[in-house]
């Protein structure tokens, strides 16, 4: 299993969160808006500069390039 | 934080045969459209995330109960920390409710459900409002609602909000279920190592004897292990059970590696996978293709061609607002005009004829001139605001917001302080972190609204003829720049420390009801109009007073020409040393429009004369820096008010003293500087 973090993705590939990192003060809020380990993630666009935009369930989230860093996925095939 | 809890401590004290009905939900899933159907209030429709950030209330009548209704800001969970989370949590905490009515987008149930387990686990009585169910189905999405129903134990009611739909049936719903005893106490079961855990801290809060208000002692167990710090807080009187919790999570995590807080979402998240399996079919065609929102979303955040795209939206917004409000204004410029003449004519006596021309037309009249630009100005920025838009605005400023130490979502209070600072500042309640916010607030009150607007056309127009646009424009750019440089002062003096992560949902573009966005529009614009009738009223009276008095004198002798002689030499260095400057910039404070019907009385001229005053007062040297004081110097009394209700009073004084300094720093600047360069 190999992990590599959100931001390394390219547009249009999937992944499973595996660590979403240690910040405890997000903790929350990221769960809330399913980052969490075990869910589903698709990359809709980066631009390896500044933010991305990601996939969950039938949301989008921008998020931005520090935090994308932190959170380690598991690449899945297309 | 603590204000805000002080505030719903004060719920009990309301009459006791009321039921309080609250409305809870995720952002942008037309919790506020709800609102409006069940109560009538005019109220905002918002469609990025955080739009309603006030507490509202409204009042509905059914079935011969009455019935307050509470819209709550939009929150996606109950561990929050933004401010307006803050105020949602507490308030849904602090059991003033009788009923919760969540409303849920059916668009994205995965992500709306995680409030709604919460709701559920905290033991609330709820109805769920299936919202959007619409473009659900448009989606391809079929969801069988009496089982969702049976699967969360609540009811469930289909609504769509934006066309009324099952308004009624949720109302009734909801009552029934006030009636109710509340129940429900277990909706989630958790890996067996978690569960065990929650039996153990629950049998201790049993031995402990710990107060538990109305929660069931399984959802004190489970907040404990989750770490709910406010929660903890609540229990510091029991330190023991504090340390149980704290080692039963850390057993947690040594068994399973994994945290307790994460452990608890993965089964909340394990349990609402399980109910969309059951409760809803989707049809495959439409689910992996790329929506429509991915379209527009591919060309308008571009990376080159994003920002373009954004000043080019900005353009279109001033360029619809005096495209449109032009001819408007000159309608209602000559018809000041032959209400002033027809005025001096009716009128015979003097001092009423003054007061009648100088006050009411000079002073009020030249403030409603500006009622069109100011509301059309409201309308465009609604609609970007309503569809969609603005939050990819803030994903394209992003990468220039770190410039200033601060991220994307700061930009979208900024653009919203084009129509008016107070809704800016208010705004600034969806940053989490409060360096950022505080940043943001504080730079807020240097982008131009609305109001100072009249100043701008005034001046633009009397000294600067054809290139009056680029005048105007140039100032608005001023006020970007100014904000940027603030932003940056304080980033590096004030607020060092780390940039807060950025977050923050997308919502789907959707076409603005076209109810949605003048009501929008009325909200924020109607304010002009009051204020109007209010403080500019006011002022333009007490000024014309003043003037007059003592009886007899001239008006450089008055009571105002006094005053403004006392403050003007403080003015002299930036060019507009004259008592009537002076006083006009001294009630400016007021509200920045006030500066045009003021100066309207003082030079005792009627609203058509006005321009000819100035002329012969200023030059365009003069006007310039007199424009670019207005803009920057101390914020109205409204924003300073907000500022000191979101931060307190030591940041409103320094928003004022910061703001003085810098714009009577740059005035002198570009006075003396032009001067220099023989401009003036």
């Amino acid at each position: 299993m190999k992990l590599l973090p959100l931001g390394m993705l390219l547009p249009g590939e999937e992944g499973v969160i595996r660590d979403v990192g240690e910040r405890r003060s997000l903790h929350c809020r990221l769960t809330a808006l399913g980052l969490l380990p075990g869910q589903r993630i698709r990359v809709v666009q980066n631009q390896f500069c500044g933010p991305l935009i990601v996939a969950v369930g039938d949301g989008r989230l921008a998020l931005g390039r520090g935090l994308a860093h932190k959170i380690l996925v598991e690449r899945v095939g297309r | 934080m603590s204000e805000a809890a002080l505030q719903f401590g004060k719920e009990e004290e309301m009459k006791p045969a009321q039921v309080v009905l609250a409305l809870a939900g995720n952002p942008n899933v037309g919790k506020t459209c709800v609102f409006n159907n069940l109560t009538g209030a005019r109220q905002y429709v918002g469609n990025w995330p955080g739009v309603t950030v006030e507490k509202k209330e409204g009042e509905l009548f059914h079935a011969g109960a009455q019935v307050r209704v509470v819209d709550l800001p939009g929150i996606y969970g109950l561990g929050a920390r933004a401010t307006d989370e803050l105020i949602a949590r507490d308030f849904i905490l602090s059991g003033a409710a009788d009923v919760i009515v969540n409303v849920v987008d059916a668009t994205n149930l995965e992500r709306n459900l995680y409030l709604t387990v919460q709701l559920l686990e905290m033991g609330a009585k709820m109805v769920v409002a299936l919202n959007i169910m619409d473009e659900a189905a448009a989606k391809g999405l079929r969801i069988d609602v009496s089982k969702l129903s049976m699967l969360l134990g609540v009811p469930v009611i289909p609504t769509v909000a934006t066309k009324k739909q099952g308004m009624a049936e949720l109302v009734a719903t909801a009552l029934q279920q006030a009636r109710e005893e509340k129940q429900r106490a277990r909706i989630v079961h958790y890996d067996k190592e978690a569960e065990e855990e929650i039996a153990k801290l629950e049998t201790l809060i049993g031995e402990q004897g710990v107060p538990l208000k109305g929660f069931s002692s399984r959802w004190v167990a489970v907040k404990l292990l989750e770490g709910d710090e406010q929660v903890e807080r609540q229990l510091s009187a029991y330190p023991a059970l504090l340390t149980a919790a704290r080692k039963a999570a850390a057993r947690l995590e040594k068994l399973t590696g994994e945290d307790a807080e994460t452990l608890i979402a993965e089964g909340r998240y394990g349990f609402i996978a399980g109910l969309i399996k059951e409760a809803v079919t989707r049809q495959p065609t439409v689910a992996e293709k790329a929506t429509f929102s991915d379209k527009i979303d591919r060309v308008v955040t571009h990376r080159v061609l994003g920002i373009p795209i954004f000043l080019g939206a900005m353009w279109a917004v001033f360029k619809f607002t005096f495209w449109l409000g032009d001819p408007l204004v000159g309608y209602i410029e000559s018809f000041f005009a032959w209400l002033g003449a027809a005025a001096a004519k009716a009128i015979p006596h003097d001092l009423l004829a003054s007061f009648v021309n100088e006050a009411l037309i000079g002073g009020v009249g030249s403030v409603l001139v500006f009622v069109p630009p100011i509301f059309l100005l409201f309308l465009a920025l609604s609609f970007l605001e309503d569809s969609g838009y603005m939050a990819r605005a803030a994903y394209v400023m992003d990468r220039l917001m770190h410039a200033l130490g601060l991220h994307g979502k700061s930009f979208i209070p900024l653009v919203i302080g084009f129509g008016c600072n107070v809704p800016a500042i208010m705004a600034t309640r969806t940053l989490e972190n409060r360096r950022d916010r505080l940043i943001t607030l504080l730079i807020a009150p240097l982008i131009s609204c609305a109001a100072r607007l009249p100043v701008y056309v005034l001046f633009a127009g009397a000294f600067f003829g054809a290139r009056q646009g680029l005048v105007v424009f140039s100032l608005y750019l001023l006020s970007i720049s100014f904000a940027i440089l603030a932003g940056l002062l304080l980033k590096s003096l004030v607020f060092k420390g780390e940039e807060a992560p950025f977050v923050m949902e997308l919502p789907p573009y959707r076409l603005p009801t076209l109810r949605g966005t003048l009501i929008h529009m009325w909200e924020r614009g109607s304010s002009f109009i009051r204020k109007a009738g209010t403080i500019i009223f006011g002022v333009v009276t007490l000024v014309w007073l003043l003037s007059h008095l003592p009886p007899g004198t001239a008006v450089e002798q008055s009571l105002i020409g006094r005053l403004g002689q006392a403050i003007a030499p403080l003015y002299a260095p930036c060019g507009f040393g004259t008592w009537e400057a002076a006083v006009a910039l001294f009630f400016g404070i007021l509200a920045k429009e006030v500066v045009v019907g003021t100066l309207g009385t003082v030079y005792g001229v009627e609203e058509a004369g006005l321009q000819a005053a100035v002329q012969y007062h200023f030059t365009p040297l003069s006007a310039y820096a007199f424009m670019v004081l207005t803009l920057l110097y101390i914020p109205c009394v409204a924003t300073i008010g907000a500022i000191r209700r979101e931060a307190g009073w030591r940041w409103a004084s320094f928003a004022v003293a910061y703001t003085l300094a810098l714009g009577w720093a740059a005035a002198f600047l570009i006075y003396q500087g032009g001067r220099l360069l023989g401009l003036g």
